[in-house]
């Protein structure tokens, strides 16, 4: 496969944690690394198994093939295949998958000299995946309150966990964590809509600079974050809602068992006003 | 920017966040494991979390009184024995004595005699003649014997075999501890509306009897007293059909609030919320608790609610009612009211009226 001009610049040998250069080679446009042959092991075989079990359900329809944990009964042991044995090799892999797709990124990172943010943002949202199918079912003593893999069946464990608490949103950590996803959705927006508007100015008029950007929001909002602080707040923002996400379901159960609008009883509750 | 400010920044932020998860953590009630049930399909989360330090609490709480010693059944009946006996006459004398004396351990203990004002005997009964009716108490009683032989004999598909007692709502109490009354005690110039504020649908304001949740703070005199339909969605996946208000799910909800609260169950031990209306998904408790609805409707309208014309004024609620039953009335927090107590075995004398 052809090369982009500038792209012999950045195919630099080096910067492997392990495997030094055994794996130090690209495939067409794509770098490997040890990391990269774990990652396609891992996710061949965990889509491999995902298929078997679709198999032994019965059903290839994508929206109902189900990969459901094991039974509460099996606690923290090995369950049979067919029991959710397959959900706990699958979750193996899908872990193995995401960790080695992470290091491959800080393989890449250290390549190129840069920072480490592209594969610390991936971390919290393996940290957010880590949370509900090892962290959670551990503290719970079985592996059968982690999420099954399908995509109704998901969503039917989501519906009846919110409800185990009566109302989730009334969770401290789940209303912060919405409120960071939306706070996402809003920087993102506002900064979309600024490059776009800089950089598509009326017939005849040169494309505006960051200048212009700041001037824009110093009169908009009475302050301007500028070029660089808005990619930091942005990711400050988005991981912000992960993580926040992971600790909502953390809390839920583990150390909250009732409904979460009673947690709200110490505020009712306070000396000033009950 | 200087290596020591950037470093600051990066304590301070580290510092923060472990200060708010601190605060957080200190919140919860407990540290895991919890006690867990499995009630469906694995994976689908039809279970049970609780934790095992309130399980305690609550079985500590629900713990039965000691039985009194059961009666001799043979002999004379108690009709024939004292006079003005309306309820209980189908009873031998000694099992009438038992019960009596059950019943002032279980609703106004304090002595034969009583110990203070209006406990014991003398809660009831003119202890100079004990056939005198002209206590409120006395005549709120009866009808409160009739109202437990009425559950014991015809609501058996709510109460089991296990039964209920006096005791199973009264616990020592004279009044119940866990009664409702129209209004959730909200003030009724907010319940009704009016002012600048508007009408805010009896919510909004953190109600006592629907798990402290926003929503409507009196489900119960819509859906019990008035046996009003309880929906939450409408019937069909898209709004093609007429199908129910936001007002009428978030009072639903209240209902259902109240209903998990009371029993310390979550959602999931009646429902599986796919599809909360849905009989051929839901486990088996959903029946059980359909007939107690049931059950509350009745003896609310034909026991308690009337019972407001003899009670004295300072008994009644904000609206002049008399205080009704609602889930928590008999079940305090834990699912087998009394933990289970077979009150119905150890006391036959309150199942249906003998021939």
């Amino acid at each position: 496969m052809a090369m982009l001009s500038f792209e012999r610049k950045y195919r630099v040998r080096g910067g492997t944690l392990i495997g030094g250069d055994l794996f130090d080679f690209w495939v067409g446009p794509f770098f490997v690394g040890i990391f990269g042959v774990t990652a396609a092991f891992f996710s061949f075989l965990g889509t491999v198994l995902i298929f078997y079990g679709a198999s032994l359900q019965g059903t290839f329809n994508p929206w109902t093939i189900n990969i459901a944990p094991p039974d509460l009964k099996y606690g923290l042991g090995l369950a049979p295949l067919a029991e959710g044995g397959l959900w706990q090799i699958i979750t193996i892999c899908a872990i193995g998958a995401f960790v080695s797709w992470m290091l491959r990124e800080v393989e890449i990172c250290r390549k190129l000299g840069m920072g480490y943010h592209v594969p610390f943002a991936f971390g919290v949202a393996i940290f957010a995946y880590v949370t509900l199918v090892v962290i959670r079912p551990v503290l719970l003593g079985a592996w059968g309150h982690g999420f099954p893999y399908g995509i109704f069946s998901h969503l039917d464990w989501v519906s009846n966990v919110g409800y185990q608490y009566l109302n989730f949103m009334y969770n401290p950590a789940h209303m912060i964590a919405v409120t960071f996803f939306f706070t996402t959705t809003l920087a993102l927006s506002l900064h979309g809509a600024l490059v776009l508007s800089a950089t598509n100015p009326k017939d005849g008029e040169p494309v505006k600079t960051p200048e212009h950007e700041n001037a824009y929001f110093r009169d908009f909002i009475g302050y301007s974050v500028g070029t660089i602080g808005i990619h930091r707040l942005g990711l400050f923002l988005a991981l912000s809602a992960g993580f926040w996400s992971a600790i909502c379901i953390v809390i839920s159960g583990p150390f909250w068992t009732q409904g979460w609008p009673r947690w709200w009883s110490w505020w009712l509750d306070l000396p000033i006003w009950s | 920017m200087s290596t020591q400010i950037k470093s600051s920044i990066r304590f301070g932020t580290i510092a923060a966040m472990s200060l708010g998860l601190g605060l957080l953590l200190a919140g919860c009630q407990q540290n895991p494991p919890e006690a867990t049930q499995q009630n469906g399909y694995r994976g689908v989360a039809l279970e049970q979390v609780q934790s095992p330090k309130i399980l305690a609490k609550l079985a500590e709480a629900n713990q039965a009184p000691e039985v009194v010693p059961p009666g001799d059944r043979t002999g004379p009946r108690a009709s024939q024995v004292y006079q003005n006996v309306k309820v209980l006459g189908d009873l031998s004398e000694t099992e009438f004595t038992r019960i009596m004396v059950a019943m002032t351990g279980w609703v106004a203990p304090g002595g034969v005699s009583g110990s203070d004002e209006g406990q014991g005997c003398s809660y009831c009964h003119n202890l100079n003649n004990m056939a005198d009716e002209s206590k409120y108490q006395y005549q709120t009683a009866r009808r409160m014997i009739q109202m437990t032989r009425e559950i014991n004999s015809n609501w058996t598909n709510h109460v089991g075999a296990t039964g209920v007692s006096c005791y199973t709502c009264h616990r020592g109490n004279p009044i119940p501890s866990q009664t409702w009354f129209t209004g959730g005690g909200h003030p009724k110039n907010l319940a009704d509306g009016g002012g600048w504020m508007g009408a805010n649908n009896g919510q909004n304001l953190a109600g006592k009897h629907v798990g402290r949740a926003s929503l409507p703070a009196d489900p119960f005199t819509p859906l019990i007293q008035y046996a009003e339909t309880i929906r939450m969605t409408g019937k069909t996946a898209l709004p093609t059909a007429k199908g129910e208000t936001i007002a009428v799910s978030e009072r639903t909800n209240a209902l259902m609030n109240h209903m998990s609260e009371s029993l310390g169950v979550n959602c999931t031990f009646c429902h599986n919320s796919r599809a909360f209306a849905e009989w051929k998904d839901a486990p088996p408790q959903r029946v059980n608790a359909f007939h107690g609805i049931r059950m509350l409707r009745e003896i609310n309208a034909n026991y308690l609610a009337p019972l407001n014309t003899t009670y004295p004024a300072t008994k009644l609620g904000p609206e002049g009612d008399a205080a009704k039953a609602y889930c928590a009335t008999c079940h305090q927090g834990a699912q087998k009211p009394v933990n289970g107590a077979p009150m119905l075995g150890e006391y036959p004398e309150l199942g249906a009226p003998r021939p």
